[in-house]
């Protein structure tokens, strides 16, 4: 199964760019999302939320909204069991199910503006909207956390009385606002960058920032009088939904389906459960379906953004550009609840890079906002903006090249990774050459404009996949798998299926089955669908052909190792003789021949592709206005092999999208109560189409040994370079060096007429 | 007191009855089942519930139901006709200009209100006019080059 | 016999030793070892942390086998998104 050797021989439909299977509904509004379904009877559920971004809960009184027209039933944290504290492990990344809980329904406190403290259904959504203002409760309002400064001072009010921090030994007397500390690294980072001639030495402050997906959280619940309830909802892992569901709730597992509808973005947003236990808990109180959709404003308020950070680094370097030592100290927050990506923004940071003494200190701090969560590369943007550039000022100080810089000192194979185990066979070198390469580089460049490079990497996940591949009695061929497809997943199965069976694409129908209808499937993210569920297509695939071969053996009467299969057939190896039997005949012949041709694979995915890019990007700064404007933009990722490119493409583009939004205008606004400013997308600013350039997707392909079609995860890798490229080249447009998120107008024009 | 509506959808005759306040969204979703026209804001800044309104370009969710009375409200689900994809549809699906594909809905209403305006469209006139639509997954890209080339077809240019 | 390295709250748990040799044939054995010399360990390893073998991580290590003279290292588990 490892060996990428898929390579050497030419594909059929591996790198080719057919029409995905679901394209058609989805361009005609017949595709189903989250919000777009309904069931007869069915109530509309609403949730009441804190005024407050501290307070204790004194009590919840539901009684006048119970009276109130309509309404069906009101649900609280009193209606969810007690979860103890304990870490488990369900998909990816910790979870810890008694914050999760708390954070879905507020118990004894509310710990952000927004937060979910109880919730109605009704007979319509107006109804259900009235009613909260039905339901009374009484808070002993606390001072909040609003900044990690408060966050760590020595008398901070605390978030969560019994939190000590964690990795730190002997462990801390008294509890606080540090989640937990974490510390990687290797060698000797003071020696290290006492052998630098050349130290850079500073201090990135970056914003929480919403993944900003369009469509907004959405389920539908209904529950029998047996027990068994059926979610309906978008999401990035049914199978998650489902175990967190069962866990919060208290209910067997077995006693819930989750039907995945498609999907309207996630990037990470979508990993966890909001509204899915809520509407489940109203489905089994009020005896009816319940559907809840949040509101733009809820999205804001009260989901998780990525973590706003602030990060040291000190990086030193030798005349001729030999980086000698790099250190950083890194706190994230957390929000509400710990588990910021403090931990992976700690392995990556220095990631792309060759130091022998490195030296990385994380802190997990909490905070009366959101409680944060994944976005796309969950960590790495905010580390790399910090990085790489001061990266890019060591090579500015010593006159060097910065992607010369960046080869002279590149991650390589057989490298010791900051976090320890030393990197396999990767592509990092390869996209920077194709980056100085590329035509972009050497274009000029016009007054006011600058240009700057930044490389990202990102891990990429393997975890658990399962899928069937069945073929009908026409030789058709079924491929079901559990992940919801957010980005042209279905298309990339099918080009599997179809290279290994050697038939048309087209014969080829790609299914997202719910819980109750394939094995177990980790859920959408990670960058690890088309590696780790296409490899059990593949490996489901490969039983099939062996079923395909063991059948026309049989029926030539000769041994199974006479029989390949080649070209969609299978034939005899020495010689004619025979006519090749195809996968329609064969099938036709299934029932007399052995029965039903069909394959399974569940698997654990192993052999994991890590990724790099490298990227080009030119801004042009207005020094009246300190508006930046990115007029040309160059992605150059390594994808191992791209198994449908426009859809590598896609993840490229959409990441480097997101990344500039980070870059120059979005962020969370919060008031001196902790109330957010900006909860919608006219003052939350995302990049729109005439914000932005044609972006230009470079693919490399240093094909991942790991797989059997040497693809490497692409979703993620794409948004940590271009906050970096970004800044590097306002830096280079203007001589400012822009070391705060966002780098929008006001601070820009500030940071030049500071400087300038 | 309840709304008597008489209005066409995609050229067919429709009615509903409505509240005062009630949203032309929410009716075209949940009560008509028009569910191709997304809502992702609310507020008029997303562009998901694009259709068309007497030809011209709206947000169905800064319109009320019963500003529908006499009326001609185009959606998505009115763009393929007769079994066949419109040109714009059948880019978006050859050129990947979907990802997740909620907001192609409102991408092709609105691209389709520029070409009935300005049938050869600059790559600058394509997106600002396009400003008015949010995509988180694309970054834009794919998206222009499917409106300009179905811009191309329907000119009856080979591109 | 496999080369242990160690890093952050590990290494300090180890008492400052950033590498070990460690003879264990799976990771069961490792573990054990490992919690043998410095009680304590294991719990900061068990669930917490992917298996890194010669490189090739491994997100659940529990059925593992160590080859002898491979570089072992506790890689902390992260998220995507």
């Amino acid at each position: 199964m490892s060996d990428g050797a898929e390579g050497a021989r030419k594909f059929r439909w591996v790198g080719t760019r057919p029409v995905r299977p679901d394209g058609v509904d989805k361009v005609t509004g017949r595709a189903r999302y989250g919000a777009d379904l309904a069931l007869p009877g069915m109530l509309w559920g609403r949730v009441l939320r804190s005024p407050h971004a501290h307070a204790r809960i004194l009590a919840i009184d539901a009684s006048r909204a119970l009276a109130m027209e309509g309404v069906k039933a009101v649900v609280s944290a009193e209606d969810l069991p007690e979860i103890r504290s304990e870490q488990a492990f369900v998909g990816e990344g910790p979870t810890d199910f008694r914050d999760l809980s708390h954070n879905v329904m507020a118990r004894g406190k509310v710990l952000y503006h927004g937060h979910a403290v109880a919730a109605v259904a009704a007979t319509s959504a107006e109804l259900a909207e009235r009613a909260l203002a039905g339901i009374d409760v009484e808070y002993e309002v606390l001072p909040a956390v609003l900044d990690l400064d408060a966050a760590l001072a020595p008398d901070a009010p605390l978030l969560h009385e019994d939190l000590v921090t964690k990795g730190v030994n002997p462990p801390p007397q008294r509890a606080s606002n540090v989640a937990e500390r974490v510390e990687m690294g290797h060698g000797d980072v003071e020696a290290g960058l006492a052998r630098a001639d050349v130290v850079v030495e500073r201090e990135f402050t970056t914003r929480p920032v919403h993944q900003g997906y369009i469509e907004p959280h959405a389920a539908l619940a209904e529950i029998g009088e047996d027990g068994r309830a059926t979610i309906w909802c978008s999401s990035q892992g049914h199978f998650m939904v489902r175990a967190y569901t069962a866990k919060l709730l208290g209910m067997e597992l077995s006693s819930i389906r989750v039907i995945p509808a498609e999907i309207g973005g996630g990037f990470g947003g979508k990993t966890t459960v909001y509204l899915e236990p809520v509407a489940t808990l109203l489905a089994r109180k009020s005896g009816r379906p319940v559907k809840m959709v949040m509101s733009r404003e809820e999205v804001f308020r009260a989901t998780g953004p990525t973590s706003g950070t602030r990060i040291r680094v000190k990086m030193g370097c030798t005349r001729d550009g030999r980086l000698t030592g790099a250190d950083a100290h890194l706190e994230y927050e957390a929000g509400a609840f710990p588990g910021s990506p403090v931990t992976a923004g700690a392995m990556t940071i220095f990631a792309p890079y060759d130091v022998a003494d490195v030296r990385i200190v994380g802190l997990d701090v909490v905070l009366n906002t959101p409680k944060v969560a994944a976005y796309r590369a969950p960590g790495a943007p905010m580390a790399a903006f910090a990085a790489e550039s001061a990266v890019d000022e060591l090579a500015r100080r010593i006159d060097l090249d910065p992607i010369e810089f960046r080869l002279r000192n590149a991650a390589r194979e057989g490298v010791q990774a900051p976090y320890g185990p030393r990197f396999k066979r990767i592509g990092h070198v390869e996209t920077l050459e194709a980056a100085r390469a590329h035509p972009h580089y050497r274009a000029p460049l016009l007054p006011n404009q600058g240009r700057g490079v930044a490389s990202g990497f990102w891990f990429n996940a393997g975890l658990q996949s399962s899928a069937d591949v069945h073929i009908n009695e026409d030789g058709s061929v079924v491929v079901t798998s559990g992940n919801p497809d957010i980005g042209g997943s279905r298309a990339s199965l099918a080009i599997l299926a179809a290279e290994e069976l050697g038939i048309d694409y087209a014969r080829v129908s790609p299914i997202v089955a719910d819980t109750s209808q394939v094995a177990y499937s980790d859920l959408t993210g990670g960058s690890r669908v088309t590696f780790a569920t296409g490899m059990a297509v593949v490996e489901a695939a490969r039983s099939v052909v062996r079923q395909l071969r063991e059948r026309a053996a049989a029926i030539w009467e000769v041994d199974l190792d006479d029989v390949e299969w080649r070209d969609g057939a299978a034939r005899l190896r020495a010689g004619a003789g025979r006519e090749p039997l195809g996968l329609a005949e064969l099938a036709a012949r299934a029932a007399r021949t052995g029965g039903p041709l069909a394959g399974h694979a569940s698997l654990t995915a192993r052999g994991v592709g890590a990724a790099f890019g490298t990227h080009i990007c030119d801004v042009e700064v207005d020094p009246e206005t300190g508006s930046v404007r990115v007029v040309r933009y160059t992605a150059v990722q390594d994808a191992g092999r791209a198994i449908h490119p426009s859809y590598v493409e896609g993840q490229m583009q959409g990441g480097v999208a997101q990344g500039i939004g980070w870059a120059l205008n979005e962020e969370y606004l919060f008031d001196a109560d902790g109330v957010m400013q900006n909860p919608g997308f006219l003052d939350y600013r995302m990049p729109v189409a005439s914000d932005l350039p044609m972006i230009d997707a470079v693919i490399v392909e240093v094909p991942n040994p790991g797989h059997p079609y040497g693809v490497r995860g692409v979703g993620e890798v794409p948004i940590v370079p271009p906050i970096p490229a970004v800044a590097n080249a306002i830096h280079d447009a203007t001589g400012v060096r822009m070391r705060e998120l966002p780098m929008s107008p006001p601070r820009v024009l500030e940071a030049l007429e500071r400087e300038g | 007191m309840k709304h008597h509506v008489s209005t066409t959808i995609n050229g067919d005759a429709a009615e509903f009855l409505c509240e005062p306040g009630a949203l032309l969204l929410d009716v075209l979703r949940d009560v008509l089942g028009l569910i191709g026209t997304k809502e992702g804001c609310g507020s008029g800044d997303c562009g998901a519930c694009s259709i068309l309104l007497d030809g011209r370009l709206v947000c169905a969710c800064l319109v009320l139901a019963a500003e529908a009375e006499g009326a001609r409200i185009e959606t998505v689900e009115g763009l393929a006709r007769d079994g066949e994809l419109h040109p714009l549809q059948r880019r978006f699906l050859e050129d990947a200009a979907l990802q997740c594909g909620v907001c192609t809905p409102g991408f092709l209403v609105a691209a389709k209100a520029l070409l009935d305006r300005n049938p050869d469209p600059t790559e600058e006139e394509a997106r600002y006019w396009l400003a008015g639509n949010l995509c988180r997954c694309t970054g834009y890209d794919k998206i222009v080059r499917a409106v300009l080339e179905a811009a191309a077809e329907m000119r009856g240019e080979v591109r | 016999m496999a080369r242990v390295l160690l890093s952050g709250a590990l290494r300090r748990h180890a008492g400052g030793r950033a590498e070990l040799a460690i003879e264990a044939r799976t990771y069961r054995e490792l573990l054990a070892a490992l919690e043998a010399r410095f009680p304590g360990i294991a719990s900061l390893i068990e669930g917490r942390t992917s298996l890194a073998i010669d490189g090739e991580i491994i997100a659940d290590p529990l059925l593992e086998t160590i080859p002898p003279r491979s570089e072992i290292h506790f890689v902390p588990r992260v998220a995507g998104g």
